[in-house]
């Protein structure tokens, strides 16, 4: 094999493929990446055996071929090469070596054989559709953060990303949650997308896909099975296992009888939140919200550390209420709030409480109170 | 050399006897008075508090523990001689000892006469931590001016005390770190009153079993084994980056250790790390109904511990021991710490689901740890289970029926399997 590529393409696809595999690796083979180069590209292939991302880029190719080096040796080795150099990557299939050439810089990488590199079986897709990018950015993004890390109750572990039924009709619609707080959005629906069944897309793979989303223009073809999601732009291909389990009936977790409204700007909502709680140095800061008349009070009372007060000005015309949040999940919710107040619906102080810009119901989040 | 007469407490620097009552239990070392960092282990306390206030046991061979699976937990030392260990299935202690007198604990006694031995040694010095009822660490660092005698003078002179006024004895050890004293105190059991100078220590060490450091079991053991480390003289061998790359935490503390270094101090108060319960059942068993309402009693009494104490854990352990004593612990993290009966038991269940029925079993314990206080205590509901908060509605209002009406006024079905 032997090619010559473009710093900046390299780079780009090297540094993509690389964040696929784990650090810590007992398996040598999944430390590197599998380079196959033929016709006028040569693409990069990664796996931690439940992702695979497939990186395409032009390249001159003057031998076809197959090798595979440390991912992340090549990677450094691309980031510190200088802008603008011409890379030229050559493997003879004796040597057991990739040389990497640039300018005077040379490098000679050890490579193990091409046919170790686990390459995931491909998979019958039942559904595929194309969705533009800013649509797929919002639902991962927006409800990512709900995404419990909790081990034992592993199908919250993810996104769960399926078909479902909103006032309008059929939408597309991603929905986390770890117990304390959710997150629902919805989005049109793609064509060719209503038959999709409901998967629950890994935390890692909605960061690795977050990747794919910078650019507005991008179209991305997603592919869904039983067991495996795909994302695709042009360049690059995600393939990744979904989570073998049920997400539970989450219909259920929000509140529908909510009816003490509190509209409040939500950066100011924000902001205040982040002040008060920062002299309680518990590890769950508990933020008590006390509502009156157009009046929200926030405190903190942290006996070992101090207390905080601050007054808001809100809309709230219900009878008094003191509930208590955690500020973390209050902070989170409010910083999804970007164009319209932010509106909250209170039951009781021990209720779930539901949150959403304005009165768009196509992001609704829930959180869970805390005793005060 | 300067020695101690531990009967009549006379210090003098010859050979021999004490000069002064002809006792032949004198203690003899250079750096006798020199050292300060003590431990204090009671000598077979259960089975001496028993004997001293039962006249009848005084000859007899006793041994302490209860029920039918019960395990010994002290016998006095008539019966070590014979084989008897603390912790022995208490069919195999009784093979060994077949006149062995078994008497149940009396909690109640231990703690008391381990209160006055608390107070006694509170007088020596401000930095006593006890391990347990019947042993404790004692720095007596800077105290000689005090009490107009160095720290040796005064310890012989509190087992002397236990011995006058409690009818209790115990044994010294007396070096220059917590590793070291509590080796030392088991050197010359009972009524032993032993020193590891700085001078000897790594000569002492050396040819010593690794399995003298504490904390390092069967199964530690045979991974250090593994490597090639035997005893002491094998760990100096090693390089502190070697050992820590191949045991992590451990290897650095080994390194020190090795060289009879251990920078731990002596805090008088060392909070409570957590709380657990235990049972031994009477048959071994991999009946999961059984099983559960064991987990589900030690949940109830961990709890109720935890209630009484005003804390609450953030991890719950489940501790399994199988037939051939395996022992198979599991924990798991919560998000929020809880004192709750009902949060325990399900995190423990959930915990025991994990393991399967790989049993039988002969123990089954649950525990709480990284404790915070009560107030930090379940503070919120979770989303996906909102029968949780009635459930835990149901337990504080049975919690006040038995304040009321005594423990077993109200109980859970559960309870009973």
């Amino acid at each position: 094999m032997k090619l010559s590529i473009e710093r900046a393409s390299l780079l780009k696809a090297v540094a993509q493929a690389q964040s696929v595999v784990e650090r810590r690796n007992t398996i040598p083979i999944l430390a590197n990446v599998l380079i196959e180069a033929e016709g006028d590209t040569v693409q990069f292939r990664a796996t931690d055996l439940d992702i695979e991302v497939v990186d395409r880029a032009p390249a001159q190719v003057e031998r076809a071929g197959a090798t595979t080096v440390s991912a992340v040796t090549l990677n450094e080795i691309v980031r510190k090469l200088p802008d603008g150099a011409l890379v030229t990557l050559t493997e003879d299939g004796a040597s057991g070596r990739l040389t990497i050439e640039a300018g005077r810089s040379n490098f000679s990488l050890a490579t193990l054989p091409k046919e170790d590199f686990p390459v995931m079986a491909s998979s019958e897709y039942a559904a595929n559709f194309s969705a533009p990018a800013p649509m797929l950015r919002r639902l991962f993004d927006k409800s990512k953060f709900a995404i419990s890390t909790e081990e034992t109750r592993y199908y919250l572990n993810g996104v769960y990303m399926h078909i479902a039924d909103a006032d309008g009709g059929k939408v597309l619609r991603c929905v986390a949650t770890d117990g304390h707080r959710l997150a629902r959005i919805d989005a049109d629906l793609p064509d060719g997308a209503a038959d999709m069944a409901g998967v629950i897309v890994p935390r890692k793979t909605v960061g690795e896909l977050r990747k794919l989303l910078d650019d507005d223009e991008t179209q991305i073809a997603v592919s869904v099975s039983e067991t495996k999601v795909r994302f695709a732009t042009p360049d690059i291909t995600l393939t990744s296992k979904v989570i073998d389990g049920t997400f539970p009936d989450y219909t259920r977790v929000i509140p529908q009888g909510n009816t003490r409204k509190l509209e409040v700007d939500a950066s100011e909502f924000a902001k205040a939140v982040d002040r008060v709680a920062t002299v309680s140095s518990e590890r769950s800061r508990a933020v008590k919200l006390a509502l009156e008349e157009d009046k929200l009070v926030l405190s903190v009372n942290a006996p070992d550390s101090g207390a905080a007060e601050e007054e808001l000005a809100v809309a709230y015309g219900d009878e008094r209420l003191d509930i208590g949040f955690n500020a973390k999940y209050l902070l989170e919710i409010a910083s999804q709030v970007d164009r319209e107040n932010a509106v909250f619906l209170f039951n009781s102080s021990g209720d779930p409480t539901l949150m959403r810009e304005g009165n768009d119901t196509s992001a609704v989040y829930v959180v869970m109170p805390m005793r005060v | 050399m300067q020695a101690l007469c531990r009967d009549c407490l006379t210090t003098f620097d010859t050979e021999g006897r004490c000069p002064a009552c002809r006792s032949p239990r004198v203690t003899r070392h250079p750096e006798l008075f020199d050292l300060s960092i003590a431990h204090m282990d009671c000598d077979a306390f259960y089975a001496s508090v028993e004997k001293r206030d039962n006249p009848e046991l005084a000859d007899k061979t006793v041994i302490i523990g209860g029920g039918r699976r019960g395990v010994v937990s002290t016998a006095c030392y008539v019966a070590r001689i014979k084989g008897v260990k603390s912790a022995m299935p208490m069919f195999q202690a009784l093979k060994l000892c077949p006149e062995a007198v078994v008497v149940k604990p009396r909690f109640e006694a231990y703690t008391e006469a381990s209160k006055a031995i608390r107070s006694m040694m509170d007088e020596l010095t401000p930095v006593v931590e006890p391990l347990s009822l019947d042993e404790a660490f004692m720095d007596l660092t800077g105290t000689a001016r005090l009490h107009g005698a160095p720290p040796a003078v005064m310890l012989a002179r509190l087992v002397k005390r236990m011995k006058d006024e409690l009818g209790l004895t115990g044994s010294i050890g007396l070096s220059h770190n917590k590793f070291l004293a509590k080796v030392a105190s088991d050197l010359d059991k009972p009524r032993g009153f032993s020193i590891i100078g700085k001078a000897e220590t790594t000569e002492f060490l050396r040819p010593k079993s690794v399995r003298l450091i504490w904390g390092i079991g069967p199964m530690a053991q045979e991974s250090l084994a593994k490597a090639g480390i035997r005893t002491f003289d094998d760990l100096l061998r090693w390089d502190r980056r070697d050992l820590h790359d191949r045991f992590g935490g451990m290897g650095e503390r080994l390194y020190s250790l090795a060289r009879g270094e251990d920078g731990r101090r002596i805090s008088p108060h060392t909070p409570v790390k957590g709380l657990s319960n235990e049972t031994t059942f009477h048959e071994d068993t991999n009946d999961v109904d059984i099983l559960d309402g064991h987990i589900w009693r030690m949940s109830e009494k961990v709890s109720a511990r935890a209630k009484a104490k005003d804390m609450a854990g953030r991890v719950v352990t489940l501790k399994l021991k199988k037939s051939d004593h395996k022992l198979v612990t599991k924990r798991q993290s919560l998000y929020h710490p809880t004192q709750l009966t009902d949060v325990i038991y399900r995190t423990a269940r959930g915990l025991f689901d994990q393991v399967g029925d790989k049993g039988p079993y002969r123990l089954l314990g649950v525990g709480i740890s990284q404790l915070a206080s009560a107030a930090d205590a379940d503070r919120e509901g979770d989303l996906l289970d909102p029968g949780a908060n009635r459930r835990a509605q149901a337990e504080h209002a049975a919690d006040e029926i038995r304040e009321k009406f005594g423990k077993d006024a109200i109980i859970k079905g559960r309870a009973l399997r």
